[in-house]
């Protein structure tokens, strides 16, 4: 391998653009334990005081659950819609596929704030706004596009001549799906429910427009909070949704390899 | 070939299959579709299409919203300056993300799955949280100042945010995944042969890098900058937390009319505008690179 440029200076600028990478993560943790009333880093002492914060105080637990209820029913419904649309896309034959699948994986580069506004205005004819199906609902197109491309992705790679085998063998197409294909592309569902569920769980964006006063989210709870409170509390937060983020990358690597497998 | 054919391979299978029998393989495929087409259909396209409708009717049909957004410069200084903040987050990524990606791209495997972890670990890290780790970071009295203060470089702290400086940080740092992994996925599929042979023939390595490298790379750049740019267009938290009162993008104007103006139809305008421009640019992408690539599948 000698097309290298000259080593010792590109590892010392990638070096650095890794710590601009890590180095948010790694500041914010340290700080969530700190004895310290402000943002004092290196912290003076260890304390799990902002912890205790968060679990005593009302409307960050209430925040809490209601994320975690509206990001779990969200991957359900999104895992199912998503899957029947990656089914239908990949194996069937028909015009207008790609167009559809375009449509429906559009979601995720569409900026949030055209999604935002425009089921804002109409959740508030529909009297949706505050509640719980209506940030679902809004969450569920954000993350069908999740589903559909690593259910896709999983479908093509797999040998088809397994379902010809099993239709040709007499099994109908519903056995041959709950018998052959779905346990063959489980771990690729599975990855997918996994990132509905963190999109979900982390979105502000829409949250901002969507939540009202009633059904108040995590990450809004964090947004209204971040410019006024500055003990670390936020911190706290902060780490347990890191905590969250690399337990679900862990989850969804472990799913990656078994699928290779 | 029908998906009937696609099954039934075997020539006597095909033979049963009538007319008939394809087209009730064709209403199958769009009976799955049905209740997930109809889903976005309503929760998503409709309310998009009523959004256009009140950007051009009030209650008749009018220009007036999209006439007041390009007459009055202090609004379409907005769209530019997102324009501008957006390009120059994707250079910046660019000059920092090929590197890495270069980099990922020739190291041994067990050195690149550590580093790739950590590519992907903030990729996985919600952006307010990474948003608010910049504000303790480059706050007035944040980490960076503190430290610098008690090492003795400064005296008074440096002002590191609510300027372009902070969110070309905060925004650098949240997209360069989206740079480096496509970047990276072209450079791993480059022939390394191909260096090889024109080091053999005794290109100097700065020839081999500039003259086979560079050039087989490039796919991978325009795939990454443009989608760089496309999510920079809309960027919204970031911005608004990080930024001073001039750094206003787009988005956050969409938000203040909406929210504290309640001047709905202009929010309209501007959100269609904004839509128009992400569609003209994001088919060149998925048609050269795909939806898949940059969640590194």
């Amino acid at each position: 391998m000698g097309h290298r440029l000259p080593s010792f200076l590109l590892y010392a600028v990638c070096g650095l653009i890794f710590l601009l990478l890590i180095l948010p993560i790694f500041i914010v943790v340290p700080i969530s334990f700190s004895t310290a009333t402000y943002l004092q880093f290196p912290p003076p002492g260890f304390s799990l005081q902002w912890y205790k914060n968060y679990f005593s105080s009302r409307d960050w637990t209430q925040a809490t659950i209601l994320s975690l209820q509206v990001a779990s029913i969200t991957t359900i419904v999104a895992t199912i819609l998503g899957t029947l649309l990656a089914i239908s896309l990949v194996r069937g034959n028909f015009k207008g596929k790609n167009l559809i699948y375009s449509f429906a994986v559009s979601p995720m580069i569409v900026p949030l704030i055209i999604i935002a506004i425009a089921v804002y205005f109409f959740y508030s004819k529909l009297r949706i706004v505050g509640t719980v199906p209506g940030l679902v609902a809004a969450h569920t197109i954000l993350t069908i596009p999740y589903v559909l491309v690593i259910v896709s992705a999983t479908l093509k790679g797999f040998d088809e001549t397994m379902e010809r085998a099993s239709l040709s063998l007499g099994a109908n197409p519903l056995k041959t799906f709950l018998l052959v294909t779905l346990p063959i592309i489980r771990p690729g569902i599975i990855s997918a429910a996994l990132f509905a569920f963190i999109v979900s769980f982390d979105e502000l964006v829409i949250a901002i427009f969507i939540c009202g006063t009633t059904a108040v989210t995590l990450p809004k709870r964090m947004w209204d909070g971040i410019r006024l409170e500055i003990d670390p509390t936020i911190a706290a937060v902060s780490s347990l949704l890191i905590g969250v983020s690399i337990t679900l990358l862990i989850l969804i690597e472990f799913m990656r390899k078994k699928q290779i497998k | 070939m029908n998906s009937y054919e696609k099954r039934f391979g075997e020539p006597e299978l095909i033979s049963l299959t009538s007319k008939a029998l394809q087209r009730r393989a064709k209403t199958k495929w769009l009976l799955l579709l049905a209740l997930p087409l109809l889903v976005l259909l309503t929760l998503y396209a409709y309310p998009i299409s009523r959004m256009l409708l009140l950007s051009l009717f009030d209650p008749e049909f009018t220009m007036k919203n999209y006439i007041h957004f390009f007459k009055i410069s202090s609004y379409s200084y907005v769209l530019v300056n997102t324009f501008k903040m957006s390009i120059s987050v994707t250079v910046i990524c660019l000059l920092l993300g090929y590197p890495i990606a270069y980099l990922l791209s020739t190291t041994s495997s067990r050195i690149k799955n550590l580093l790739m972890i950590m590519v992907i670990l903030p990729f996985f890290t919600a952006f307010l949280v990474r948003t608010y780790a910049w504000m303790v970071i480059l706050g007035r009295t944040g980490v960076l100042n503190q430290l610098l203060i008690n090492w003795g470089f400064i005296s008074s702290p440096l002002k590191l945010m609510h300027n372009l400086f902070g969110v070309y940080v905060g925004m650098v740092q949240i997209l360069l995944p989206f740079m480096i992994l496509p970047t990276y996925s072209v450079m791993a599929g480059i022939n390394k042969d191909l260096m090889k042979a024109a080091e053999n023939l005794g290109a100097t390595p700065f020839r081999v890098f500039f003259h086979i490298f560079l050039p087989l790379s490039l796919p991978g750049v325009g795939g990454g900058s443009l989608l760089v740019f496309i999510i920079g267009l809309g960027f919204f938290i970031t911005p608004a937390l990080l930024g001073g009162i001039s750094d206003v993008m787009i988005s956050m104007f969409i938000e203040t009319q909406v929210n504290q103006l309640l001047n709905w139809g202009f929010a309209s305008a501007m959100a269609v505008i904004l839509l128009a421009v992400t569609l003209l640019i994001f088919p060149i992408y998925n048609r050269f690179f795909g939806m898949g690539k940059f969640m590194g599948r």
